[in-house]
């Protein structure tokens, strides 16, 4: 089949490639790992090893000189995995931890904190979100002040993904009194004296670590302020649209994966003397979902279409990131309905999908607010 | 007169009972409701890791609170069939699913058959205990390769002189690790269609009953969920729950006062949701304000509202049928059915307001989605209500 723009050829190979791997090395662990709220450091260096961690970014800082298109054929395909934490954890480190240090950082920064994080050497995490400003982010209270050398940080953040392990934190900080859109700033820190962080227990995402972590006191030498003083604003701007691009994609991977493993299931099982997909309404259910899958993935690579393009398609990837995450949770909930009493049970895959999707609609700027942002795109 | 006397305001604080309910049935609310508050809510979280423990039962059969409706023959209350809905609606208040379906099971849907279709002996040897919570019961139907597809389930009675020997097993059973006894639905006679089933009651102490797992689930975590074996068990004849080949009758009666009782703790639950996500939208701010005044949220709470309170009615209205000796199956199926969806539609809205504090556990929002999820699966999916009315139409 011809791939589907803007996918070509070389993307499938890559496709293939990745699928294998995710399927070989990390899937037959994820129930394990969702068990144990956990996956292993080493999933990050074994990614790194087949130059997966650094596939959009340049040859000269380790990775693979590649672009968006190639990122998006793996973040699709990190469903394979079987577990949404994983894939949160591998998702956060490349599409929202390690891109601001790539457009806004220094050479230091780059080798400092990127080389090693495209080598899986040092993980990351985007801390911006406190436990008093999640969407609203002109209210956050972490606040840095100037001693001499650099800055003493202090303030709470929380629902941090790789919040316990990661070695660095890109973290948004108020560097004046007022805070707001010209007030904050952007630090690189390093986990230290004065960095805490507790693990959260959440609906879904088991294998993440999503975390708070308390910043008391914490020096932040001068040289980690990552792009211009007060306007880290434009940084969380910068790259909200590859975060939630990089969510639909996931999203669109996700659904066509438990599609077809709902149609198996519906084919092989019987009741009332036929096979499930022989009943009608669950044909047409089946039907319904096949082409929610269809949806989410056309409005998606349309964004991704033009977003590779250099559109700015703001309208595209915020309406895309709203479809898909709504309809990726009603998707799975389906595919729990149809397997009925085993799928509510802990072991299957349609309970946790189920449970893992319904960060979508919260998670990289809430439905709400994706349809604050198209309201006023829309001149309403 | 002052011309405001004549004005008509609405007071949305006063209270209402609804025409089912008299004085007594508020004051047994009350009192539910407060031991509900004091002995159960504080422990939850805990028992949500270790699943509820059986003093629940002998506590809750100290207070009466077992047989509100049961015949005061058998240590019953001799109520009306509302005072056991006043119960399934207040134990939500303990914000444990799985805590208030164990007891609903007990009391609702394996203590029934019993009473209805049982021998005096057997009402002594079970329900008195029962009653007390020294017993506690569970019901056995679905099989691993049957669930709603009832007719298809597999394990077999076989007579042999006096007794039968009972080979199959049984899977997602609530309360099927702590329970005494199982009233368990086997086919007697495979050739007979729906005239081939029979019910017993197995004590779970019997030779060759074996609880194989207790399964881990979505939801519902404070239940012990149980896969059952039963291999070669014995019982005697007199262990068969009212009459030989009418089993398929009987579980279909009481599907219905489960379904019933379900759909009244579907509401509840939902209520008792959009009562503690209402709390937090008027305190939580964002952009400056409280999140609840902006329209988007309040629009939600009303639709929320709107939802339940409509499914409420539903819900009362076909109990004061079944209250009344009707047999309302295509009523039944459809409070089940629409208070089922919406108790999990507004779980998932409270999650959704509540935004990255819903998703995680200690606010205890997502434990309400997670719990009410089983709603649209247990005795019946929503498939299985949809097909019941759509047949009851002829079609």
């Amino acid at each position: 089949m011809t791939p589907t723009p803007p996918f070509t050829d070389e993307h499938e190979e890559l496709r293939e490639s990745i699928r294998g791997f995710l399927d070989r090395e990390f899937a037959p662990h994820s129930q394990q790992w969702e068990a144990e709220r956990w996956f292993p450091d080493e999933v990050f260096p074994k990614l790194a090893a087949q130059g997966l961690l650094g596939l959009k970014y340049p040859t000269e800082l380790g990775g693979q000189g590649g672009d968006y298109l190639h990122e998006a054929v793996l973040v699709e395909e990190l469903s394979r995995i079987g577990s949404g934490g994983t894939a949160a954890g591998i998702g956060a480190h490349i599409n929202i931890a390690t891109p601001p240090i790539w457009k806004f950082g220094t050479d230091e920064h780059k080798q400092q904190y990127l080389v090693p994080a495209i080598r899986g050497e040092k993980i990351g995490a985007l801390a911006i979100t406190e436990p008093d400003a999640g969407s609203d982010v002109a209210a956050l209270r972490t606040k840095a002040e100037r001693v001499d050398g650099g800055w003493v940080v202090n303030g709470e953040k929380t629902y941090i993904t790789n919040g316990v392990r990661a070695h660095f934190m890109v973290t948004a900080v108020k560097t004046t009194q007022e805070g707001g859109h010209h007030g904050i700033s952007f630090f690189i820190i390093d986990r230290g004296e004065g960095v805490s962080s507790s693990k959260l227990e959440k609906l879904g995402w088991h294998a993440s670590d999503t975390a708070t972590i308390a910043f008391e006191n914490v020096f932040v030498p001068e040289e980690n302020l990552l792009g211009e003083l007060h306007e880290g604003f434009k940084l969380i701007m910068a790259n909200f649209q590859w975060e939630r691009l990089a969510m639909a994609l996931g999203t669109v991977g996700a659904m066509q994966l438990a599609y077809e493993r709902t149609a198996a299931y519906a084919r092989e099982r019987t009741t009332f003397g036929r096979p499930l997909s022989k009943h009608q309404t669950i044909k047409h259910k089946l039907a319904d979902l096949a082409t929610q899958a269809y949806t989410a993935r056309c409005v998606t690579y349309d964004a991704l279409r033009r977003f590779v393009a250099g559109e700015e398609p703001i309208k595209e990837v915020t309406m895309a990131k709203l479809m898909t995450q709504r309809a990726s949770f009603e998707l799975m909930d389906e595919c729990l309905q149809i397997h009925g009493g085993m799928g509510y049970m802990g072991e299957h895959w349609a309970q946790r999908a189920a449970r893992d999707a319904r960060l979508g609609p919260i998670g990289g700027g809430s439905d709400e607010i994706m349809r604050e942002i198209l309201g006023r795109l829309l001149g309403l | 007169m002052a011309a405001t006397d004549t004005v008509l305001k609405p007071d949305h604080q006063s209270k209402r009972k609804h025409f089912i309910f008299t004085d007594e049935h508020e004051q047994l609310r009350e009192s539910i409701r407060a031991f509900v508050a004091k002995e159960l809510a504080p422990h939850a979280m805990e028992w949500e890791e270790t699943t509820f423990p059986d003093s629940v039962f002998h506590r809750m059969g100290e207070l009466d609170l077992l047989g509100l409706d049961k015949p005061e023959a058998y240590g019953g209350q001799g109520g009306d069939y509302f005072t056991s809905l006043v119960l399934g609606e207040e134990m939500t208040g303990a914000n444990s699913g799985g805590l208030a379906m164990g007891v609903a099971v007990h009391t609702d849907m394996a203590m029934p058959p019993i009473l209805a279709f049982g021998s005096e002996e057997q009402k002594q040897e079970w329900v008195v205990p029962a009653i007390k919570g020294e017993k506690i019961l569970c019901i056995g139907i679905t099989e691993p390769d049957a669930g709603s597809d009832v007719a298809a389930i597999k394990t077999r009675a076989v007579k042999d002189g006096d007794e039968y020997v009972i080979n199959g097993s049984k899977t997602y059973i609530t309360n099927g690790h702590r329970a005494d006894v199982i009233v368990l639905v086997t086919k007697t006679d495979p050739d007979a269609g729906y005239g081939g089933f029979t019910l017993f009651l197995v004590p779970m102490d019997a030779p060759g009953v074996i609880r194989e797992k207790k399964l881990e689930k979505l939801g519902m975590h404070a239940s012990d969920t149980a896969l059952l074996a039963f291999q070669d068990v014995r019982v005697p004849a007199s262990a068969v729950l009212g009459e030989i080949g009418k089993g398929f009758y009987h579980i279909m009666w009481e599907l219905q006062g489960e379904r019933l009782i379900g759909a009244a703790g579907s509401v509840a639950g939902a209520q008792k949701c959009f009562d503690r996500t209402l709390v937090y939208a008027k305190e939580r701010k964002a952009f400056g304000r409280e999140i609840g005044k902006f329209q988007v949220i309040r629009h939600k709470f009303a639709e929320m509202a709107t939802k339940i309170e409509s499914a409420r009615q539903m819900v009362y209205v076909t109990a004061w049928r079944f209250a009344g000796g009707e047999y309302p199956v295509r009523e039944i199926s459809m409070a089940k059915l629409h208070a089922s969806r919406i108790a999990v539609e507004v779980a998932d809205e409270c999650i959704q307001i509540h935004g990255g504090a819903g998703y995680m556990k200690e606010y205890g929002v997502e434990r309400a989605w997670r719990d009410s999820r089983l709603n649209r699966i247990g005795a019946g999916t929503d498939e299985i209500m949809l097909d019941v009315i759509g047949r009851s139409y002829g079609l």
